[in-house]
């Protein structure tokens, strides 16, 4: 059934471990124990291991729109940053991705001492466009992302923008580029309502631009609305995939229980 | 749990099949040496407006802006002109110390900012890092290139120093441009190298201004190059003088200024410079390179 559609992201048994440095427990942190690691050679105490993702394998198709739910820590912006090459696969088959994938997170700062001009024409750069793609590009994405729309706060240093038109301004920068596959992760949550509608068209005219969009969201209204497959995440185990209306139900179920 | 992933276990090998039959590329695979220069040659654009953007950010806050990028130049040559000109006499023999003392000072300056700002090159931006996919490297050469229009507003100063104190224009002062030449290379590859050091092993950053001190002292920045033939001798002189920082502030001196004493014969510094250049600028593009799917992790 799947031989016609062409894959854009295949996950093969894919396992994420991610290492944390400087959690420590009491005690293990005094000089005199750090000597006693340094003399034994044995590894620090402060790396602890985290099995984020066990054994996760999928396919995803051009043109798709996936949503990823599972409750918190279970693994669903670890596998996205797998899936950009941010963290690397620890053992199994891999993940193998069309193009580079670009990761839209939350956090995703640019220069807080630029203007919000600035920091589009540093994103569009660094995302990879030419100096002349990004003088036509601009104007629209400032549009897009309505930063303007109370006075000029374009030309203004980005430090003074609010949370919101911050992560508006990130989403439109990401945005303007045509992505083979895109991955957001809960980057649609801080706008306002008004906003939230205009980005949730511009995933889906991103999706009909061939591309494959991965999102991440605990708005269940947001991936009923974008996506219509969803994979349900929980532990690092892939506990169902397949549309999203039945994902949600099964899901609900789970998280009601 | 009814349905479970589309793709199980039993057709796991053709998954990879499947991805290479599709041109999928394995995520965090690392481009080869070749592949990765010609990606950040694409890039260069992004480093320019990334530098500029850098300098913006610094200067942007201060009332008199880019006045900055010559007033610290001066401010740091008149602190140390004080110390070691005036209250501690190290003057010895040198004719004009004023100028020796203030090439020492802005081509050891040039060096030192560059490591201070690469060492935090990965650091600070791991942000930007981790949202969008440039090559990394492009981050240490924009520290470098931010360095090199300092540099070159210390160079005005210094020419006019070694004006005022009476050195004459000659056919020589063209040397200073191949020596800034190999110094920015030499500069941009310790860069390079250590926002990758830095970037695994923190614990290093506490130790960069105590090198960065001993490796001052030891480049005959605020005294003669004599100074040191006169105390040590043997191995520990060749030590001292095969010194890269002590290489390249002997070939602007010598560049600039006339009867200057230098450690060897200036062909014999010109090659050692360019051994080091060579040898750091390479080498410091590889190590980073090597280590280039590793930055967003952490």
């Amino acid at each position: 059934m799947a031989d016609q559609r062409e894959p854009t992201v295949i996950a093969d048994n894919a396992h994420i471990v991610y290492r944390i440095y400087g959690s420590v427990a009491p005690g293990a942190n005094t000089p005199l124990a750090s000597l006693k690691r340094i003399v034994t050679g044995k590894k620090s105490a402060a790396v602890r291991e985290v099995h984020a993702v066990k054994g996760v394998s999928f396919i995803a198709y051009r043109g798709e729109a996936i949503g990823l739910i599972g409750t918190n820590g279970s693994g669903k912006s670890t596998l996205l940053r797998a899936i950009a090459g941010l963290l690397p696969v620890e053992r199994g088959g891999g993940i193998y991705a069309a193009g580079q994938p670009s990761l839209l997170g939350v956090n995703a700062a640019l220069m807080n001492d630029l203007s919000g001009e600035r920091n589009v024409e540093l994103g569009c750069l660094a995302m990879g466009m030419t100096p002349a793609q990004v003088k036509e590009q601009a104007p629209g994405i400032i549009e897009f992302s309505g930063i303007n729309d109370r006075g000029d706060f374009s030309s203004l240093p980005m430090k003074t923008y609010s949370s919101g038109m911050s992560a508006r301004l990130r989403f439109s920068i990401a945005a303007a580029k045509k992505h083979d596959v895109l991955l957001i992760d809960e980057a649609l949550a801080t706008g306002d309502a008004k906003f939230r509608k205009r980005s949730e068209q511009r995933v889906r005219d991103l999706r009909k631009e061939a591309g494959t969009v991965f999102l991440v969201s605990h708005s269940e209204q947001s991936i009923r609305d974008t996506c219509e497959r969803s994979i349900w995440l929980e532990s690092g185990v892939i506990r169902a995939d397949g549309p999203t209306d039945d994902v949600l139900k099964e899901y609900e179920t789970y998280v009601n229980k | 749990m009814a349905q479970t992933a589309v793709a199980d276990s039993d057709t796991g090998p053709s998954l990879k099949e499947l991805a290479r039959s599709h041109g999928l590329t394995k995520a965090g695979r690392l481009p080869s040496l070749p592949e990765y220069t010609r990606h950040l040659w694409s890039y260069r654009h992004f480093i320019a407006a990334f530098a500029n953007a850098k300098v913006n950010a610094s200067l942007g806050s201060t009332k008199l802006g880019v006045v900055w990028q010559l007033l610290t130049p001066l401010i740091n040559a008149g602190v140390y002109y004080l110390i070691f000109g005036v209250l501690i006499n190290t003057k010895q023999d040198v004719d004009n110390f004023i100028a020796y003392l203030c090439a020492g000072v802005f081509i050891f300056g040039f060096t030192q900012s560059v490591v201070q700002a690469g060492s935090q090159s990965i650091t600070s931006n791991i942000a930007m890092i981790r949202a969008l996919h440039f090559p990394r490297a492009s981050l240490p050469i924009a520290v470098s290139l931010v360095e090199v229009r300092n540099m070159i507003a210390s160079m005005i100063v210094l020419i006019a120093i070694v004006l005022l104190t009476g050195e004459p224009i000659t056919l020589q002062w063209l040397l200073l441009l191949p020596a800034l030449l190999l110094q920015t290379i030499f500069n941009t590859g310790l860069a390079l190298f250590v926002a990758r050091l830095i970037s695994k092993i923190t614990d290093i950053r506490q130790l960069i201004p105590y090198i960065l001190r001993i490796w001052m002292y030891g480049s005959a920045v605020l005294y003669p190059v004599t100074f040191f033939a006169e105390r040590i001798h043997g191995w520990q002189l060749a030590l001292v003088e095969s010194n890269p920082m002590l290489i390249y502030i002997e070939l602007v001196r010598h560049a600039l200024m006339e009867n200057v004493e230098l450690a060897t014969s200036a062909p014999l510094l010109w090659l050692q410079a360019a051994i080091w250049t060579a040898l750091v600028g390479f080498g410091g593009y590889v190590y980073f390179w090597r280590g280039e799917k590793g930055y967003g992790r952490g």
